[in-house]
């Protein structure tokens, strides 16, 4: 089986599917010739040519318009936004179209569309290049969101996107593009969306992570086992509809929880997942829940290791946690 | 003291200040080298379906002056262009709406009945009272869903567009949209992309001179809309839109050329917005009653009755009992959709996504087993 990293993973997944349905249209800025600036749809031009792989004009608005237009006559295009920081401009067409189509027309017009876009920071980006925006789509109704940690779920994830008749946002953490390679099938294979993973069994306190602070959360977990603490790490892998009952079942076991995330705490997603497992387990909770997150700031360029939720920021979170007696 | 101008910097003068297509004269006689040439039934239904529109919006402000419906967002003196312009699409061509153009709706054979269910949001209007008043949908007749953002659909016409080209078709997309969308930046994106990707699609913009309480002069500081498309390398063109003839004919153009791949197009439909913005505006605050008073001067159907006269196609009586029966048609459709009762209070909950996900059938559980669910069936 060959060994992929998470871009390559993404680009088999996309070929795969252009290969098996020729409505599947990939859209963007610098996507055609040069395979986008992280190389994600590298080949897919030469391969489908340039009227399913096209290089737009720069107007995000326009991307993701043109897209949903694609989309209602029955096409499934798969618009890229450069970065997440970008997407705003498209903000409009996202939340109020997209996102409505469905439920506004009495079911009559549907959007099925991919928005793939690199997401978080640590990758020396500086504000316009490191946000994690996707509290704000998780809080628009009729859009799903995905944000895979590895290649091997980045691949199965984004074919069910692809083939779900609903608008998906689907965030690729940028900080783990090339720093993991692991088996991917290059075969078709599907992840369910709206399953998360125990992707570590423990007893004593639940942590809750995605995209690139899973490997943070699974590097305090082996940290804070040399304490003598056991830590349950669940990958989200789909933030919405969230898999509520995996969270909580664990939480169950544990009676503990901490949630990391990279976006700032103020209506992070960290909040909501809080709130549901206070609402759904509260009497199952032997400690306060803890949000380890961004920082309440604009992700600073120079310091930006010092804003993400890291390990060195995991790791006592989880020790007080997991000791905390009332 | 002059200067000589080294820099080529050039003021833009416009391309079409005086250029703006009419086919019918104030006399009611056609310009023959300009005249469409329709046969007299088409022409006959053409005007029909701007009484019946005239008609309907007439009784639906009644409606809201009374209280019996929310809202409505009508089209008095705009009937010529919205009219003129849905009949010169062909029936495989789609139609992109704002909101203003429940005419083109009708005249695509959407139920008139249909309709007035969209405007009480009743459990048989086809969005479910999910939406207000004249934000209808309209697949089955090639025609879009509304939303109220004044310029969204623009670039999505453009996607639909190409879309249906790259299926071999030769669908042609029109969409419509306000002169004070033409600041939105989906005007600009949907205007660049449709020139860059070739996509058949007829830009139609109706210049009513008034968005909301601004007018059209504080909207551009471009001589003309149809400006607008030189920019974007989009052929333009200028129409009085108060002359339901010429808008065929220019629309009915443009179409044939795109259908052809020769394009996107702008065209500039000169009209007047005789009424509200909606029933929620009052005009008289921004504007001088003298200046409606001079537009009404134009109103399309005196000038398409004038025409039809010349061709003594339609006699006082015939307009009469036309009149009659479509206010009589309109009162039952009327009565019928007070009757109906509110949709179902599942219909809140479904249809925002494909299959209903546990937090909103938690929520849906919780709402119809809440204090006021009895109130619904």
């Amino acid at each position: 089986m060959p060994q992929m990293n998470l871009v390559q993973a993404v680009n088999s997944a996309l070929r795969t599917e252009m290969r098996n349905d020729e409505d599947v249209i990939v859209l963007g800025e610098d996507v055609g010739k040069v395979g986008g600036v992280f190389r994600v749809t590298q080949g897919l031009f030469d391969e489908f040519g340039d009227d399913r792989v096209i290089d737009t004009p720069l107007a995000e608005g326009g991307i993701i318009g043109t897209a949903i237009g694609m989309a209602l006559y029955g096409l499934r295009p798969v618009p890229e936004i450069q970065f997440s920081d970008f997407i705003f401009p498209a903000f409009d067409q996202i939340v109020s179209e997209a996102a409505k189509f469905r439920y506004r027309s009495g079911g009559e017009y549907t959007v099925p569309m991919v928005i793939r876009t690199p997401v978080g920071g640590g990758i020396r980006g500086g504000h316009y290049h490191s946000q994690s925006p996707e509290s704000l789509f998780i809080h628009t109704a009729g859009l799903k969101v995905v944000c895979p940690s590895n290649p091997y779920d980045a691949k199965g994830l984004l074919l069910s996107a692809i083939r779900d008749d609903d608008p998906v946002l689907f965030f690729e953490p940028k900080r783990v593009y090339r720093a993991v390679k692991m088996d991917v099938p290059e075969d078709e294979y599907t992840i369910p969306i709206g399953k998360a993973k125990v992707v570590r069994e423990g007893e004593d306190v639940t942590v809750v992570g995605w995209g690139a602070m899973l490997f943070e959360a699974l590097a305090s977990a082996d940290e804070v086992a040399e304490e003598g603490v056991s830590a349950e790490v669940i990958d989200l892998r789909t933030l919405w509809p969230v898999d509520i009952d995996t969270i909580v079942e664990s939480v169950k076991k544990t009676g503990r929880l901490v949630i990391v995330h990279e976006a700032p705490k103020a209506c992070g997603f960290g909040a909501e997942l809080l709130s549901l497992v206070t609402e759904k387990a509260f009497v199952h909770l032997e400690a306060p829940p803890v949000r380890v997150t961004g920082w309440d700031t604009p992700f600073p360029y120079t310091l930006e290791m010092e804003y993400l939720p890291l390990q060195h920021r995991i790791t006592p979170a989880l020790l007080e946690t997991a000791k905390y007696i009332p | 003291m002059q200067t000589e101008q080294v820099v080529p910097i050039r003021t833009p003068e416009s391309s079409f200040d005086d250029e703006v297509v009419t086919v019918i004269g104030p006399d009611g006689k056609v310009r023959p080298e300009a005249d469409p040439k329709l046969p007299v039934e088409q022409v006959l239904d053409l005007y029909k379906a701007m009484v019946r529109t005239r008609i309907i919006d007439t009784q639906l402000e009644r409606l809201q002056r009374q209280g019996r419906i929310g809202f409505h967002i009508g089209s008095l003196g705009e009937e010529a262009c919205i009219i003129g312009s849905a009949a010169a699409m062909r029936p495989q061509d789609w139609i992109f709406p704002c909101y203003r153009e429940f005419g083109a709706l009708l005249w695509r054979g959407f139920p008139l009945q249909s309709y007035v269910d969209n405007m009480f949001g009743n459990a048989e209007d086809v969005v479910m009272g999910r939406q207000m008043p004249d934000h209808y949908s309209g697949k089955k007749y090639n025609f879009g869903s509304v939303s109220s953002p004044i310029g969204t659909q623009m670039t999505q016409a453009v996607g639909f567009g190409w879309a249906a080209k790259k299926k071999g078709t030769d669908t042609v997309v029109s969409v419509y949209f306000g002169e004070g969308a033409t600041s939105s930046n989906d005007f600009h994106t949907g205007m660049n992309f449709a020139g860059v990707m070739d996509a058949p699609v007829i830009f139609l913009c109706r210049n009513n001179r008034w968005a909301i309480s601004v007018p059209s002069e504080k909207q551009t500081a471009s001589k003309t809309f149809a400006d607008k498309g030189v920019a974007y390398g989009v052929p333009a063109v200028r129409v009085d839109g108060n002359d339901f003839l010429a808008t065929y004919a220019v629309v009915r153009e443009c179409v044939e050329k795109s259908a052809k791949g020769e394009g996107p197009f702008l065209v500039e439909m000169l009209t007047y917005r005789v009424g509200g913005h909606s029933t929620s505006d009052d005009p008289r605050a921004y504007r001088a009653s003298d200046e409606v008073d001079s537009w009404r001067q134009t109103d399309p159907l005196v000038r398409g009755r004038k025409h039809l006269d010349t061709l003594d196609a339609w006699s006082d009586a015939e307009d009469e009992a036309f009149r009659k029966d479509t206010e009589a048609e309109l009162k039952a459709c009327i009565a019928a959709a007070e009757e109906k009762p509110k949709p179902a209070l599942s219909t809140m909950f479904e249809g925002v996504y494909d299959e209903t996900p546990w937090h909103l059938k938690e929520q849906q559980e919780q709402c119809e087993n809440g204090p006021r669910a009895k109130e619904h069936h």
